[in-house]
């Protein structure tokens, strides 16, 4: 799995390539918790992960709380086709904002 | 385990929490939905409406989920029946055994328990067979003072018939988690469930069929690997009945520690243990029968998606539903 960071105005970007399963949540859970707490307005662009697991849904549940704590923003955007239905099926449509485009979660965090 | 190299679970209450019967309202919507999808159709014979009914209505509509708690049966094909949980399925188990034999016939009835919570026991004092002077019931739990929990709910002034009153001689019978009994011919081994209070999960396995019953677990893990536990608990096992009442996201959230899972969870879990038939169990009282089947049909997508190469059947469990494997 890789992940690159990028700065979007006031909006942190984290891109995860690969599958966020159980050999690669752990990793994504140390970057997507350390980024929450640097920044307020944190976005992931999905369009790179072919599949998530619950191990990877539960370390942006993790980062969802924290960022809620401290009345920040975490956003998701671009999901493929299989993600997007793991987010349907696991309900977490419900726990974080869900964006059809980069395009369009931009706009609305910038 | 019938005897026959064939092992037959019947489900007597497959609802969690507390029983869920279904109202007038839901019933007319049934009706509503099977004659708007009849119009049109010629059903004059009645093996027309039959297979209208059993092949074109989606089971949210032609049937239901069922509203009873906990309670299911293995049939062993000996003498003594064995039972996971007495929640209020049991009452019509117990209608059951005594319309087929008669009350003079004696039994001898196995009870596993997964734990003491309310809805896991409240059929008990309606069990019928436990009237009758001659039946035996013996209860196997890992929980101290189990007993406590039945005198408890059925004395004055929560029920008018005293439990020590019973007609029945009750056992109560301990077992230690991880240790391998034979009870009656099947052998029984036991888990420590992460749930208030605790809960515990049976595997059962006679004549090379295995079937674990594990109710009431809220699996909680950073990373899910082959040093779980519950991976060798649940390994090959022909049929796990699992607790999938939450969605993930209500799992690791609002009802974190409540003390159940999920779907995606249960078909991560049955994966990796190589599980051949998953049975969804303890269903959320808040879902109607439309929600559970859309979860049924989630749950199957999900198990694709996680193996797409490996068969998992998945079924969600209702009261009535019998599985041969």
């Amino acid at each position: 799995m890789e992940i690159s960071e990028k700065q979007h105005g006031k909006i942190s970007v984290l891109t995860p390539v690969g599958r966020l399963d159980n050999e690669t949540s752990a990793e994504f859970q140390v970057k997507l918790l350390y980024t929450v707490a640097e920044s307020s307005n944190v976005l992931l662009d999905l369009s790179g992960v072919e599949y998530i697991s619950s191990a990877g849904l539960r370390a942006l549940m993790m980062a969802s709380k924290k960022s809620k704590a401290t009345s920040g923003r975490l956003a998701v955007a671009a999901l493929t086709p299989m993600v997007r239905e793991i987010f349907a099926i696991s309900r977490f449509s419900l726990i974080v904002e869900v964006f059809e485009t980069m395009a369009e979660a931009t706009a609305a965090l910038g | 385990m019938a005897g026959d190299g064939t092992t037959l679970i019947r489900f007597w209450g497959t609802r969690g929490s507390i029983p869920a019967p279904i109202g007038y309202r839901a019933v007319r919507d049934k009706i509503r939905e099977a004659l708007l999808a009849a119009r049109g159709r010629h059903l004059e014979s009645l093996e027309s409406i039959e297979s209208f009914i059993d092949e074109d209505l989606p089971f949210s509509v032609a049937g239901g989920y069922g509203g009873n708690t906990s309670c299911v049966e293995l049939v062993t094909g000996g003498e003594e029946y064995v039972l996971c949980d007495l929640g209020t399925g049991v009452r019509e188990f117990g209608n059951r055994v005594l319309a087929k034999h008669g009350p003079g016939k004696h039994h001898r009835f196995n009870v596993f328990l997964s734990h003491l919570h309310w809805d896991h026991i409240m059929g008990f004092p309606f069990f019928g067979p436990s009237y009758i002077p001659g039946n035996v019931i013996r209860i196997f739990g890992c929980h101290p003072h189990m007993m406590d929990a039945f005198v408890r709910q059925q004395s004055h002034p929560c029920f008018p018939v005293d439990f020590r009153s019973l007609g029945a001689t009750i056992e109560f019978v301990s077992l230690e988690p991880g240790r391998i009994y034979d009870i009656d011919g099947l052998t029984v081994q036991s888990i420590q469930q992460n749930h208030p209070s605790d809960s515990y999960g049976f595997r059962f396995s006679r004549d090379g069929k295995t079937v674990v019953f594990s109710t009431d677990c809220e699996h909680k893990f950073q990373v899910l690997n082959r040093s779980y536990p519950f991976i060798d608990f649940f390994r090959e096992a022909d049929l796990l009945i699992f607790d999938a009442q939450y969605s993930l996201a209500d799992q690791m959230s609002v009802k974190e520690d409540w003390g159940h899972s999920s779907n995606m969870i249960a078909v991560e879990l049955a994966q990796l243990a190589q599980v051949k038939h998953l049975v969804l169990y303890h269903h959320e009282p808040m879902l109607d029968d439309r929600m559970l089947e859309k979860v049924l049909e989630e749950t199957r997508n999900y198990a694709v998606m996680t193996h797409p190469a490996r068969k998992l059947t998945v079924t969600s469990a209702y009261d009535g539903l019998e599985i041969v494997i």
